[in-house]
């Protein structure tokens, strides 16, 4: 029994890295209705940001704060740039154009900050949390933030006008731009905010696994699987499901035998298409109806 | 309004080609033929080798092209296939010590196979939903064949070595230049197959899929019998090309058939013309030949010379290679009118 809860606390660890990716995954859905798959690379650009700004002395705090900024005006020019004339474009182009972004970032980061491994400090120190070994103080502000981070969200979405409006406009484009609500730039607030939490992920995920330009790999697909467990209509259901993907990828390696570290990826593969063929709208997504 | 709310009219995945439009006059195909004939004869042995690699990455992308130009549906996870159609190659030639012609019609019928199956949860999803469960299947296929249970046949990490074959009944050429023109042969032949493949019942029965699913379905059209078909055809295509892949790189292992190359295919088709089979060989030099160029613009930035090339294409010629074709073919046809 001591084995078991053990194990659902370190999932629980590592499942808070995936429920930040997923949040930022669910986000960028909800606002554009892709699946970014140059997300990961984003955030791993504004993690190398941070950590830059902190080599030429900025204080922890100062960095994330102007990183946030950053990472947010990023994510807007990238939508103005390059994404908004291709709105009108088959979903095939629009993943395509994904890709050529995951490629420009990943190389123009390993171009500036090359691809050794880089220390990255942690504001929560790394000694273990409330006397247990499995869970250190880092990971437990992990999941403060990440909580506090949905709570936030949630008062956005359902208590201020803007974020109402960016309800409007990702559910119903066509009725909200009938009451004044400027679709387009609801988009590019959307991209923005993806970018940003995006951001907070990558920069509390990078003390765990280390700095560099491919680090949001893995992560990435985690985060996917994560976002469509949880469904991908819904904020709440990402983080719960980054967490339940932590805790099964932990259990399965500790109680099917053959399971180790070489078959974690696959895990996340059979977990993506059982919920896609058992529950297509994920745990707390709700169902979409298609019409001719 | 609830009920509304939830009434999603959902634009076409992939825009619509039509029948006619899909392949290529048969004047054209023959000139296009005989280069293909011609070329090896005066060029390098290291030359040939590349434009077997051309004629096998165009079978991966037109395979994919019959999937998503033909029914609609995506697949970021082509690599799987082809892994799957290069090892069973690899194995019966090393293992079982079978001719390697024999090998690649086994590999096609084994990745028919584990296609038509994948397909079947597949169903469920379309769009992005399809893009991200084929993804998840790309990224785990290294790690399933690096594991230990198959490691007898597989070879694990290391992997296996495959010998090359020699010319037969003596013709005087080189090994390269044999699998060159075997690889032509078997390339021509299941471009034609496609090509029938598409203009067939069954090929008319993918497009309406592709247009409108509904719709499909309210004409009579058995919808999950032909997506889980086009997958199952594609990915046999694939596999047979992984097939060929193996035998002229001698050589297969899991890091071979990373998500990397799912991508590079699924780019190839962009960059074609979706839906355009001739587009697969331009998609598929795309693929071989701009990486080296884009390394030799600048080395550190081959990737983002890369992604670059990648938006002009998306921005200046949306329909990739096909575009290029018909403009061409316009100003051909003023050029002779005057």
């Amino acid at each position: 029994m001591e084995l078991f809860t053990n194990q659902v606390l370190a999932g629980i660890a590592t499942g808070a890295i995936y429920a930040c990716m997923a949040l930022a995954v669910v986000m960028i859905y909800q606002a554009i209705d892709h699946l970014n798959f140059a997300q990961g690379e984003m955030a791993m650009f504004s993690t190398f940001i941070s950590w830059q700004l902190m080599q030429w002395g900025v204080p922890y705090w100062g960095a994330f704060v102007l990183t946030l900024a950053f990472s947010f005006a990023a994510g807007i020019l990238i939508e103005r740039l390059l994404f908004k004339p291709l709105a009108k474009a088959p979903i095939l182009t629009n993943v395509a154009g994904f890709i050529a972004l995951y490629a420009i970032i990943n190389s123009v980061a390993g171009l500036i900050w090359d691809f050794t491994i880089k220390q990255y400090p942690t504001p929560f120190g790394s000694s273990p949390f409330l006397g247990s070994q499995l869970i250190s103080t880092h990971q437990a502000g992990m999941i403060g933030v990440t909580v506090l981070l949905l709570i936030l969200l949630y008062l956005f979405f359902q208590f201020t006008r803007i974020g109402l409006s960016m309800r409007a406009a990702a559910s119903v484009p066509e009725s909200a731009r009938l009451v004044g609500v400027n679709t387009g730039w609801m988009i590019a607030l959307g991209w923005g905010m993806a970018a940003a939490i995006g951001s907070i992920a990558g920069m509390l995920i990078a003390p765990v696994v280390f700095l560099e330009p491919n680090m949001m790999g893995g992560v990435l697909i985690y985060g996917f699987a994560a976002a469509v467990l949880g469904g991908l209509t819904s904020p709440f259901g990402a983080v719960i499901g980054g967490f339940l993907v932590g805790i099964i990828e932990n259990l399965a390696g500790t109680y099917i035998p053959g399971v180790g570290n070489e078959l974690k990826l696959p895990i996340a593969l059979a977990l993506i298409i059982t919920v896609l063929v058992v529950k297509p709208a994920g745990l707390f997504g709700r169902p979409i109806v298609k019409r001719v | 309004m609830s009920a509304v709310q939830e009434v999603v009219t959902e634009a076409p995945a992939v825009e619509a080609v039509p029948k006619r439009a899909m392949t290529l006059g048969n004047g054209t195909s023959l000139a296009m033929l005989l280069v293909l004939i011609l070329v090896p004869l005066f060029v390098k042995n290291f030359i040939i080798f590349q434009l077997t690699m051309l004629l096998i990455y165009a079978l991966a992308v037109l395979a994919l092209n019959i999937l998503t130009g033909g029914s609609g549906q995506f697949s970021l996870g082509q690599s799987a296939f082809y892994a799957v159609g290069a090892y069973t190659s690899a194995i019966l030639m090393e293992h079982a010590d079978i001719n390697y012609a024999l090998t690649l019609p086994i590999a096609g019928i084994v990745c028919f196979a584990f296609g038509f199956l994948f397909g079947q949860p597949a169903l469920r999803l379309s769009g992005v939903y399809l893009a991200l469960a084929t993804f998840a299947l790309a990224t785990a296929m290294p790690q399933l064949l690096k594991l230990g249970v198959f490691e007898k046949w597989t070879g694990g990490v290391q992997g296996l070595v495959v010998t090359k074959p020699d010319a037969p009944f003596g013709l005087p050429m080189s090994q390269d230049m044999w699998l060159y023109y075997f690889t032509l042969a078997v390339s021509v032949a299941i471009y034609i197959f496609s090509v029938n493949l598409l203009k067939s019942r069954s090929g008319r029965a993918f497009m309406a899929i592709r247009d409108n699913e509904i719709a499909a379905s309210a004409m009579g059209i058995d919808v999950a019998l032909y997506k889980t078909l086009a997958f199952g055809v594609s990915a046999g295509i694939t596999g047979v090309a992984g097939g060929l892949g193996a035998i002229a790189v001698q050589f297969v292992a899991p890091d071979g058939y990373t998500i990397t190359l799912a991508i590079s295919l699924f780019l190839g088709m962009v960059v074609g013309g979706v839906g355009w089979l001739p587009g697969s060989i331009v998609g598929s030099a795309f693929i071989i030949f701009v990486p080296n160029i884009a390394e030799g613009i600048s080395k550190g930035l081959s990737g983002a010379v890369f992604g670059v090339l990648l938006f002009l294409v998306i921005f200046l010629v949306p329909h990739g290679a096909r575009q290029i074709a018909v403009v061409a073919q316009q100003l051909l046809g003023k050029f002779k009118k005057n």
